[in-house]
């Protein structure tokens, strides 16, 4: 595959991890703790671990996989709430697939459809449309998740529903942004992050400008990189660069993709059909101001909030759970007492044993070569 | 023609009614209009069961195998097969896994009401030809109409007995360090068939199911390679599922190496737009062999040599580290475990 | 978060409901253009084009000398090691992946 396979050549990895490891050699000396660089993105977390990246790099560098996964940072409430909208007898609910399994206090959308209740998987919010196109006497309802990269698609297909007057489509909107997001997460005490690596596909949307803050009010370097190990070995290399030459600036590795301007049509798209919540809650990071939106009055009539009344009960995470600390970088998933043991893939209790790209279920299914109890813990 | 085909009394209506499913005239019409014209050419009296001949089968080896399995796919046809071809395939290949000759299968079908006649026609006449061209005869069967509702169009079980070859001593059990790990062919197409042929993803292929019987296969491998120690087809849960059994049964490690899973270039495109990994896909068609290393090279030879694998490789081998584990080696050379999934798994957007 | 691919444009599907399909290795979908379409200019412009597609949208223009850059920034790194390794050692082979040891 085009623009794909240049970047997963070994070959090429090889020199790039070379290079890593002569770096991390120059920068070891007199360190007590790894350098220990965040991806935010889960998309980024998949692939370290698809390609088992962890293993070729040396000891001094960490990777500590960020809060980047919309699925496992949606709260138990808001899973509550989407499948009492999908129990309605009226509703066809349509989801990505990633959220299937994603338990709620009560039950998960894989329960509630072997319950009687009518979801659909699909790929795309147009096939969630057309689902309403073709159902006229239904209720179509679709679960709007993810980060910006997502938003524009499913603020383009509400546009559409508009233009073609569909009145039996809506929106249960759970999308999130990114930037107060990682604001949140640097005012954090004690944050052990050293660089960060940034979301691409976020990044094509809202383009590199709005990061800078990263750099200048908090002195961390990040590079947006694109989504093959190539990429993410050479952003890695650019993180250290900068942290070796003791500067803090914004890099984007992922060019061919990323324009630092980021999408007009995409972006006039969001702000049309969206607008800020006062504050949106996270699974394992608590509230965070401003880090929701959800849609404006000119387009009420798509909002399945306001169309179908829901409990909006808020649930908390279970006490037990530190997903906060592994998300901050400062617990290991396998420091975790309940990792493998009270929280699996199948019995999830925190927000990052949920989807596959959660750092935890990601160690659990692929493991990580570096913890000692996995082998053990599996 | 059928000679049972000109003793219907009546022709057969469009759809399928509970009377069908009564046991009076309707059911009877049905089942010689549409499973006794298809599957056999004698106009013997119907009897409750098959009869087989124990010295016959005596002499093509020395122990009986038999298996059972159920269809309930849906779509019921899609590209390169039907729920037909899959029932009949699918038990042969369960039968020759074994090691076994597969004799012969019943046919079990649970129809809802309502379903087309000519649906069901389609079903059995390609159950018919793929029996056929596999030789191995359909001799005895069963028929129920349900209620709407009750169950989805059609499901049907296909039991299968087959006769294992004298000598042949193969299990999941029975993998070694040292041993090489083969597949017939490219992974996923049966998977990936499926999805794409639901429709609900809208995606556009020409990726065809791999669906076919594999004992003439397995018999030119156990020819090669008399030593075979475990033989799988790779169905629900793909190779992944397969050899994580494997691991664990054998109490072995498994060492696979990403650059030598051999994946056609569409279903690669699938899997990187929806999300999903080949080694978890269906298959149909293609088997997972276990075979000493002093036979691997004669087993992947025969393999090749065979119109069913000809894209044969050798993806991997037993090992001693790990335990019931499987490893990958990436192409980077990195590591990764794969592990068994906890369900299906789904397109996703992260 | 956000699985996006590069596929090719092949044809336009529906010019005023903005569809075109996009060909990843062999598999094809009708995907929603409307961000990496150029107002005032036709459809027709963009077949041909790559682009990175996010559940069902063509999400960005992929730009083919960026991605030619980068990677001749990576070759790079490896001539400028082999240089290095070459004067080091007197020859320039590249390590083999690092050995990881199994949990027993």
């Amino acid at each position: 595959m085009r623009f794909v396979d240049e970047f997963r050549d070994p070959a090429l990895a090889r020199v790039v991890i070379r290079e890593i490891e002569t770096i991390a050699a120059r920068m070891e000396r007199g360190r007590e703790r790894p350098f220990a660089v965040m991806e935010v993105c889960g998309g980024h977390t998949h692939a370290i671990f698809r390609y088992g990246l962890e293993g070729l790099l040396p000891d001094i560098i960490e990777f500590v996989h960020g809060p980047g996964c919309p699925v496992c940072v949606l709260p138990m409430g808001r899973v509550d709430d989407c499948v009492s909208i999908a129990e309605r007898p009226e509703v066809i609910f349509a989801t990505f697939g990633d959220a299937i399994r994603v338990p709620g206090s009560r039950k998960s959308l894989l329960t509630a459809k072997a319950e009687g209740a009518d979801i659909r998987t699909v790929y795309s919010p147009l096939d969630a449309l057309a689902l309403a196109c073709r159902n006229p006497d239904r209720e179509v309802v679709f679960f709007g998740l993810g980060f910006e990269t997502t938003m524009p698609s499913t603020a383009l297909t509400i546009r559409r529903a508009a233009r073609e007057g569909v009145g039996n489509f809506s929106i249960f909107c759970n999308h999130i942004t990114i930037i107060p997001t990682l604001r949140a997460l640097l005012e954090t005490q004690d944050l052990g992050i050293d660089g960060f690596i940034g979301p691409g596909h976020v990044s094509m949307v809202i383009g590199t400008e709005p990061y800078r803050f990263i750099a200048e009010e908090f002195g961390k370097p990040m590079v947006v990189s694109g989504f093959e190990p190539l990429d993410l070995l050479q952003s890695l290399l650019m993180v250290l660069r900068q942290l070796e030459s003791g500067v803090a600036k914004i890099e984007n590795q992922y060019a061919r993709v990323v324009p630092d301007t980021g999408n007009r049509a995409a972006m006039e798209a969001v702000a049309e059909v969206y607008e800020p919540r006062e504050t949106f809650e996270w699974r394992g990071l608590g509230s965070i101001a401003h880090s929701g939106v959800r849609l404006r009055e000119r387009y009420a009539r798509f909002d399945a909030e306001r169309r179908f009344a829901v409990p909006e009960i808020s649930v908390g995470d279970p006490a037990s759970c530190r997903c906060g600390e592994v998300l901050t970088g400062k617990l290991k998933p396998w420091g975790c007492p309940m990792f493998g043991t009270a929280c699996t893939p199948e019995t999830p209790l925190g927000a990052l044993m949920v989807s596959s790209e959660g750092s935890c279920a990601a160690y659990y299914q692929y493991g990580g070569v570096r913890q000692p109890q996995f082998e053990g813990a599996a | 023609m059928n000679p049972h085909v000109r003793h219907l009394r009546r022709t057969l209506p469009a759809t399928v009614t509970l009377a069908h499913g009564g046991g009076g005239s309707a059911m009877r019409d049905l089942i010689e209009g549409v499973f006794i014209a298809a599957f056999t050419d004698s106009d013997a009296p119907l009897e409750d069961q098959a009869c087989f001949d124990l010295a016959a089968l005596a002499a093509v080896g020395d122990r009986l195998a038999f298996t059972t399995d159920s269809f309930v796919v849906d779509p019921l046809f899609f590209p390169g097969g039907d729920i037909g071809t899959l029932a009949v395939c699918g038990t042969i290949n369960d039968i020759a896994m074994g090691g076994a000759h597969p004799v012969a299968l019943s046919c079990a079908m649970i129809v809802e009401e309502g379903l087309p006649v000519e649906i069901l026609r389609r079903v059995a006449a390609s159950m018919a030809e793929t029996a056929r061209a596999a030789g191995v005869p359909i001799v005895t069967g069963d028929t129920k109409v349900v209620a709407r509702g009750a169950c989805d169009k059609l499901f049907v079980t296909t039991t299968g007995i087959g006769v294992v070859r004298a000598g042949a001593h193969i299990g999941i059990g029975r993998a070694r360090p040292g041993d090489i790990v083969l597949v017939n062919g490219l992974l996923g197409d049966h998977g990936a068939a499926i999805l794409s042929a639901r429709g609900d993803l809208a995606l556009d292929s020409a990726i065809e199911s791999d669906c076919a019987p594999l004992h003439g296969l397995v018999g030119v491998l156990l020819d090669a390679a008399p030593g075979t120690r475990s033989l799988r087809d790779a169905t629900r849960g793909g190779v992944a599922a397969v050899l994580n059994e494997l691991a664990e049964a054998s109490g072995v490690g498994v060492r696979l190496r990403e650059l030598d899973l051999p994946v056609r270039p569409e279903v690669v495109g699938f899997c990187e737009i929806l999300g999903l990994d080949p080694l978890y896909l269906a298959n149909e068609g293609k088997l997972v062999a276990v075979v000493p290393p002093e036979e691997a090279e004669a087993a992947l030879a025969a393999l090749r040599a065979h119109p069913l694998g000809r894209e044969a490789r050798a993806i991997g081998r037993i090992v001693e580290t790990r335990p019931g584990r499987v490893v990958m080696e990436t192409r980077f050379g990195g590591e990764r475990i794969v592990d068994m999934l906890v369900g299906d798994q789904l397109p996703r957007i992260c | 978060m956000c699985l996006g691919i590069p596929g090719r444009i092949v044809a336009i599907v529906d010019e005023d409901a903005m569809l075109a399909t996009v060909d990843v290795s062999g598999v094809r979908r009708a995907v929603d253009v409307v961000c990496v379409a150029t107002p005032g200019r036709p459809l027709a412009d963009l077949v041909g084009a790559w682009v990175l597609v996010h559940v069902g949208f063509a999400m960005s223009l992929i730009d083919e000398e960026e991605a030619a850059a980068t990677l001749r920034v990576l070759a790079e790194i490896g001539e400028a090691e082999a240089e290095l390794e070459a004067i080091r050692t007197g020859s320039v082979e590249l390590p083999s992946p690092p050995v990881i040891p199994a949990a027993t």
